[in-house]
């Protein structure tokens, strides 16, 4: 798509953004009683990075593939260990760059 | 350093002394922002689109959501959607420090509201809530916000110019899942947190077929209702 159509998207994702941080501030009064609105939403996280990641790894050409051939699957599989390890970002993402051009070398 | 039980701050105690208590959370800050900077290119956006977004969109985890998406040609409207659900939980932010913002004039609110992020309100929250009460205390959220703000613009720019250095055979748009991989993990404190991103995965794979690839929200929603029903189920058994 166009340049004009990233720009109005990247717009609309601001507004939407700041309309949610402008909520209560701007005098905003209903919010679901009893913490139910806050127990739901610790869950947003580990639901939309989860079902952005899974696709990414394990499909390829619109197929799902777990074969031992899909390098992306053995290198995310070290991440998710160094992640668990570290706590780290920067750590997670030097273990899953290093397998997988070590696993694209050895191929 | 400003004692808290000290009754008079004035604008510029405050701000400074949000700026002196940001400074710490920037050691995070920067090393996202570089790494967004970085596979923002390598997602395929142009480096205008990827410096812009920091001022535009000033989200971190939902500047990456939106260039893998964008990189994978997802509709305007579901990439727009997506990121107002990654940053819901900003309305709780907006709904915490209210209370102390209501005398305030429109232009301190929309200001306020802008900078609102998550390491921003941290700090922030914990002078507005404990400190001492002060006419002035909303030049302390000020402080932190416009501390991360700063950091944050230079960090990515700064990714940027790294990353249009590094060729493509380095397959760094790998780095995208991999920076998910580990905000998942730190996310996915408890049962119910794992159950929330199994079953969000597993509905992610299988719902792949839906038009404009709306399987992102169906998927992020079967995930969260998940989580919500393990947790109910988790406080019942004993």
């Amino acid at each position: 798509m166009s340049d004009g159509w990233l720009f109005l998207t990247m717009v609309a994702c601001g507004l939407v953004t700041f309309l949610i941080r402008l909520s209560f501030i701007a005098g905003g009064r209903w919010l679901p009683q009893g913490g139910r609105f806050e127990g739901f939403l610790r869950y947003v996280p580990p639901a939309v990075l989860a079902a952005l990641i899974a696709p990414d790894i394990l499909m390829r050409q619109g197929q799902l593939d777990v074969a031992t051939d899909n390098l992306r699957m053995w290198a995310a599989l070290a991440a998710l260990l160094a992640a668990w390890l570290t706590r780290s970002v920067l750590a997670t993402i030097a273990a899953g760059m290093v397998v997988l051009w070590l696993l694209q070398a050895m191929v | 350093m400003h004692r808290p039980d000290l009754p008079v701050h004035g604008p510029m105690d405050e701000f400074l002394a949000g700026v002196r208590a940001e400074v710490p959370l920037l050691l995070g800050v920067v090393p996202f922002g570089l790494i967004y900077g970085v596979l923002g290119l390598a997602a395929g956006l142009p480096g205008w689109a990827v410096v812009l977004m920091s001022s535009v969109v000033f989200g971190g985890s939902s500047q990456v959501v939106f260039a893998q998406l964008w990189g994978a040609a997802v509709p305007p409207a579901v990439i727009t959607a997506t990121v107002g659900v990654v940053n819901a939980r900003h309305a709780l932010y907006s709904a915490s420090v209210a209370p102390f913002l209501r005398q305030l004039s429109w232009r301190w609110k929309i200001l306020l509201a802008y900078l609102l992020t998550d390491e921003a309100y941290a700090m922030a929250i914990v002078r507005m809530r404990d400190g001492a009460p002060s006419a002035h205390r909303h030049f302390f959220l000020l402080g932190t916000g416009l501390t991360l703000w700063t950091g944050w613009q230079l960090s990515s720019l700064g990714g940027v110019l790294i990353g249009a250095a590094i060729p493509a055979s380095w397959s760094l748009d790998f780095s995208i899942p991999l920076t998910f991989i580990a905000l998942l993990v730190m996310a996915a404190r408890g049962r119910s947190e794992v159950i929330a991103a199994l079953v969000a995965a597993a509905a992610a794979l299988a719902l792949q077929g839906m038009p404009h690839k709306l399987w992102i929200i169906a998927a992020a929603a079967a995930g969260m209702a998940a989580g919500w029903i393990a947790r109910g189920l988790n406080r019942r058994t004993p």
